[in-house]
This record gives C-alpha cells, structure tokens and sequence, in this order.
C-alpha cells in the first residue's frame, strides 16, 4: 500500500504532466477563471507570439472589478475601466472562451460565477489572475492566484510549472458560540497566525466546526486563505458539496455524478497522513472579530480595545502600530465598541452571497440604518441578486434604508465608482484593509455581514447579538 | 523573458514591512492593458499627499535615491493581490533587484516573470543594508556567484544569498517559459487523453 496521502498531495499527484529535470512539476490546470484586470497583458502576449488558447473551452470569463453597481444601462462612464472590459469581451471573443457580460444575469464575481455555475468542482486545479481564486478551495479543489505571466502560460499550454508547497493542517476545535461566523474564525486565524504565517504553504481546514459550516461559510474561510500568506486553502469535500453541485449547469449529472463522487470522496486526507505543519485554534474563545488596523492581521474582538503601542512586543511592532493608528485617525485603548462609522460595504468574493445577505435582513428587518450612515449592499453576482429578491430581501434592505445595488466586486477594491472618500470610515465584509484599499485615505473595518449590518443601525461599530 | 545577471546600482531603503501591493502600485493605475509606462506610479500613495504635493520624507523623493536600481524593504513585501502591475511598476522605475527578509508567494514568483531577482536575507542584515544604503552610492550585485558586494568605511564588504537554482537559472538565461513548455506540448496531450478517461466529466460537452 502506497503512503497515506493529504488532500493537497492527492490533488498534486492527480495532475502531474512531468516532473522536469530540474527538480519543478508541470501541473495540469483543469479550470481556468479569466476577468478584465489581470487578462489584457497575458492575451496580448499569446497576439504577439502567435500562440493560441489551448482549451478555451475549460475557461470562463468575467467582467467584474470594474464594473458600475448602479445604472448599467447607462454603460461604464470611466473610459480606462470601459476599454478593459471591451478588451476582455473581444479577447473572449476572438479566443471562443465563454464571456459573461455585464448584461447577462449571471455574470458576477469570478469567485462567486465559478461554484454558481458548477464550473468549480472538487479535485480539480484552479486558478485566475486574482488571490482570491483560494476561494475555490472549499470544494476541495487546489485554486491559487496566479499573475498575468502565468495566466498567458495557463492559456497557452493549460499548465503551469510550479513547486509543490509544504502543507499546514488548521484544526479548528470545539464548538462556536452563537453568532460566530465563518469570517470570524478567518479572521481569528489570520490573528494568530499573522499575514505571512502560511507563506509557503497549503493550508488545509479541518475539524467539525469546518465540517458545520455551509458551503458558503467554507468559501469564506478559504478566500481569505491569501490574507494569511497561504498560496491556497483547502476543506475536503463532503456531502455537502455534492448537494451544493447538483444540478449546476457545468457539473456533472446523472450516473456520471454518481461516478464523480466516488473519484471525489476518495480525496480526503488519508488517516496518517503528515502535514509539515498543524495549527490547533479552538473555536470557543473566539466572539465576533473586527480589524482596528490596516493589516488583515489586525484583529480584535468586538468587546476588546484598539492596541496600544506602547505595549507592543518589539520596536518593529511598534513602528506599525503607531502608522496604523496614525492612518486609522484612532486612539490606543478606544473600545471597538465606541468607533464610529460612516460608511457600510456588504459583499464581495469573501461575503457577497445569499447566505450572506439572508443573514443581513435578518437584522435589518423592522430597523434602520443610522441617518449619518451610507450603506451598501452588492450582490456578489447577479443570481444571488435574483435569489434575494425572490425571496423579499431586497425589500427588506431598501425599507432599512440600505442602498441595494448590482454586482461586482464594488468597494472591496474601488476600481469602480463605488470607493471611501479621504477618512470616511467603513465596516466592510471584504477581505482588505490596506491603506488605501477601499479609496485614499478611507479607513476600513473587516467583519462579518452581521456586524457590518449591526455597525450601519447602530452608526458604531457593536455586537449585533446585542441589538 | 528579461535577463538578469549583474547589476550595480545604488539602493532605496523602504522600511515598512508587510508593503502590500496596493501601496506598490495603488488600483487606479491597474486599469491600463499594457504592462508599460506603470514605473511613475510606483508607490504612488506613499509619493504624493491627497493634493498631490510630493512628501519629502519618502525615500523615492530624496534627490539621493534618483536612479536607483535596489530597493530595501521589510518583511512580507509584496503582500495582497495577485497583480503583475506591481513587478511591472517595479521594473519600469528601474528597480531591478529587491532586498528583503520575506515576500508574499505570487509577488515572489511575480518578479522572477519580469527579470527582478527578489534577494532574501535576514532581518538583522536588510535593517543593516538600509542604513548603509543611506550612505553607500553603489551595490554590486552578482547573482552567478549569489553574491552583494559593496565598499563601506574604505572597506571591501561582501554578503552572500541563498536562491534556488531553477529561478537563478531562469533569470540568468532569461528563458521563455512558455516556449519551453509547449515543447512539451506532447506530453500535455498524453495527460488529457488519460485525464478524460480517469474522470471524464471533466471533458463533458456541457456549455453555459
């Protein structure tokens, strides 16, 4: 019998083309994501040197960063963003790679089109020009961002050269407490292993509590793997997964389903298996999380204090400390609970989906958003869009004085109109708060939806099971 | 793929550490679909203040810096997205080789794709380095023998770093990975042949 094997070595093994003499591996890429940002560059390369897209057909392509959240029919007013959509829809075009645009209802956020559309499926290897491609790694698939040198290397030959990473087990233990969310126990992670604790790394997510949690709540966690430096997150796929996939349009159905699972069962992680590295975090200490800082790491509890740092653990700490503080216009001991906001973003690839605004109306029903507050809604794609006003949410959210839009990846990254003017001060759900990250000199907040709904009733940030 | 082989030039110490790309090259520059003409963005927000007045005490303003071919930084630079912009904002400035304690992973491998040669040291020689960067005109980098070398105090100074050697050779003969890979063109197809029979549904004729 051959060694026990972890996920990530199974997904490995299953695409090596050839193991070069210099000691890399050229991997097979099943899946190919494509949006307008990082694309251009790499499809100009293929013109130049005459090369071709191999397997247009195991591509998708997406406008996304770009795009406006309101008033579509008017089309893109900013002329940079409107020619790199175009050139994106003409590069689809011209290489017969399928092109959701902005017109049709399923276009979206490339992380949320990809498992919508059953494109994402478990085993496979993933990847697009975008960190947050670890997304995909909820469905036990190997998904990573790649640059643009690498997304024409993948167009070109449907490989990539790589060296495997060593592989990081996270073992989340015990139960959550109430209202704890799948951002939170990201966000609690990306805390104690830091930004660059999973540089170098593939990170798997194990434990019950991984296992309870929704497909969606597993795309959260492994979106925001890239934030803890890791080139790629993995949870093994379960029954939940093959619920999540039946019927998709791109995933497989009938008695070839059948034979899929099988393949797709026989993935996890072998008893024995070695992880160079194992990671225990228990579930029970962590509360809702919030960021103070402009680092992802920056993480505090809700019922805690911004940092002081006078306190910290070296100079270097303290440096950082003393910049983010300087940039985030606050003071060291504020409580969390007393910052005040006036700006709310909800979506993106990290929390833009139904499960995600379902969660939001539940506490924006029958309230209202603070007078002093904007806050916005933007599906992470245009069928979660359909599904929440199918089901009424929309009303909901418009009757609370939220602004509903449409979607894209918006204010997560402001390529678009949607961005923080200089101090405005955001609860965001998405992923980043660089400096500069949602607009210059805007502030941003990371938490779950239910605290960025929380923070826009309240016009502060606060524990929304206090509400 | 742009070679690198040698270089001498003198450095810009950037001491922030987890410099994410969005400083490197902030979102507004990335709309462009061309990878040159991004090397005046370069750290952009960290050059200029809201009312594009230049701030002094960044390094990339400091008249002793003009021309510099090194940066300097802390830890974890290149931090975020996956965004090529910033290797491409890196390279087009000028700046061909980058000194650090540790990079993100697809920044890392980013700048190998784009001729920069990312060097790691520890903690304790980067802070050194920078504070000798502010003083020393000229680094002499040599990646053959993995060696910086530099004249400090009238004394002959030199550090050597560790690279794997596919990446060293990769930017040494600046090789056309693309090109090489496709040789092999061959063996992908053996591989998809056999893929399509072990799991078949991934070559389904389904569409959307």
């Amino acid at each position: 019998m051959s060694a026990p094997k972890t996920l990530y070595d199974k997904i490995w093994d299953n695409h090596i083309v050839s193991i070069n003499d210099d000691g890399t591996t050229m991997l097979y890429i099943d899946r190919h994501l494509v949006h307008e940002v990082t694309s251009p560059q790499a499809f100009e390369g293929l013109r130049m040197s005459g090369r071709k897209v191999r397997r247009p057909e195991f591509t998708l392509a997406t406008a996304d960063h770009n795009v406006p959240t309101m008033d579509r029919d008017k089309g893109i007013a900013d002329p940079d963003s409107k020619l790199q959509v175009e050139t994106l829809e003409r590069n689809a075009s011209e290489n017969n790679i399928t092109y959701l645009p902005m017109s049709d209802k399923r276009q979206g956020i490339v992380h949320i089109v990809g498992p919508e559309q059953g494109f994402t499926q478990p085993g496979m290897t993933i990847v697009c020009g975008d960190s947050h491609t670890s997304t995909h790694g909820a469905f036990g698939a190997l998904a990573w961002g790649i640059g643009t040198s690498e997304v024409e290397h993948t167009l070109a030959t449907q490989t990539l050269i790589q060296t495997k990473a060593k592989n990081m087990c996270i073992k989340i233990t015990g139960e959550v407490v109430d209202g704890v969310t799948a951002k939170d126990i990201i966000l609690a992670i990306i805390k104690k292993i830091g930004t660059a604790g999973g540089t170098g790394y593939v990170i798997e997510y194990t434990g019950d509590v991984i296992k309870n949690l929704s497909m969606e709540g597993r795309m959260t966690v492994c979106n925001m793997s890239i934030e803890a430096g890791a080139r790629a997150g993995l949870i093994s796929p379960d029954e939940k997964t093959w619920e999540y996939l039946k019927g998709r349009p791109l995933a497989p159905s009938g008695e070839e389903f059948e034979t899929a699972i099988k393949h797709w069962q026989s993935l996890a992680t072998d008893e024995g298996a070695q992880y160079d590295e194992i990671v225990e975090i228990k579930a029970d200490e962590i509360i809702p999380q919030v960021t103070w800082g402009t680092s992802p790491e920056d993480v505090v509890s809700i019922d805690g204090y911004v940092p002081d740092p006078k306190n910290a653990s070296s100079d270097e700490k303290k440096i950082s400390i003393e910049r983010a503080l300087d940039y985030m216009g606050l003071e060291p001991n504020t409580p969390i609970n007393e910052i005040e906001v006036n700006k709310v973003f909800i979506g993106s690839c990290t929390n833009g989906r139904i499960e995600d605004l379902r969660a939001v109306s539940k506490i924006a029903k029958g309230r209202k958003v603070e007078k002093n507050v904007h806050a916005m809604i933007v599906p992470g794609s245009g069928l979660v869009k359909e599904q929440a006003e199918k089901e009424g949410l929309d009303k909901i959210f418009i009757e609370a004085g939220f602004d509903w839009r449409d979607p894209g990846c918006s204010m997560c990254l402001a390529m678009n109109a949607d961005k923080l003017k200089p101090q405005e001060r955001c609860a965001s759900t998405s992923n980043r708060n660089f400096e500069g990250r949602q607009g210059r000199g805007g502030r941003t907040h990371l938490m779950s939806p239910q605290m960025a709904a929380a923070a826009a009733i309240k016009g502060k940030l606060t524990d929304f099971r206090d509400l | 793929m742009e070679k690198f082989n040698k270089l001498t030039g003198n450095a810009i110490p950037i001491r922030i550490t987890n410099v994410d790309t969005d400083m490197i090259i902030p979102k507004q520059f990335l709309k462009t679909i061309k990878r040159t003409g991004l090397g005046e963005y370069l750290f952009f927000e960290l050059k200029f203040d809201q009312d594009g007045n230049k701030i002094d005490s960044f390094a990339l303003n400091q008249d002793q810096y003009n021309g510099a071919s090194i940066l300097i930084a802390g830890k974890n630079f290149g931090c975020g997205s996956s965004r090529e912009h910033a290797p491409w904002s890196i390279a087009d400035y000028g700046i061909k080789c980058i000194i650090a304690p540790s990079y993100a992973d697809i920044f890392y491998n980013n700048c190998f794709k784009n001729g920069i040669l990312p060097i790691i040291l520890d903690e304790e020689t980067v802070a050194k380095l920078q504070d000798t960067a502010e003083n020393t005109l000229n680094f002499n980098i040599d990646l053959q023998k993995q060696n910086i070398t530099y004249v400090e105090n009238n004394e002959q100074k030199e550090i050597t770093f560790e690279i794997d050697p596919v990446k060293k050779k990769c930017l040494i003969e600046g090789l056309d990975d693309i090109g090489l890979t496709l040789n092999k063109s061959s063996s992908i197809s053996d591989f998809e042949n056999n893929q399509a029979k072990e799991t078949p549904w991934l070559y389904g004729s389904k569409t959307i």
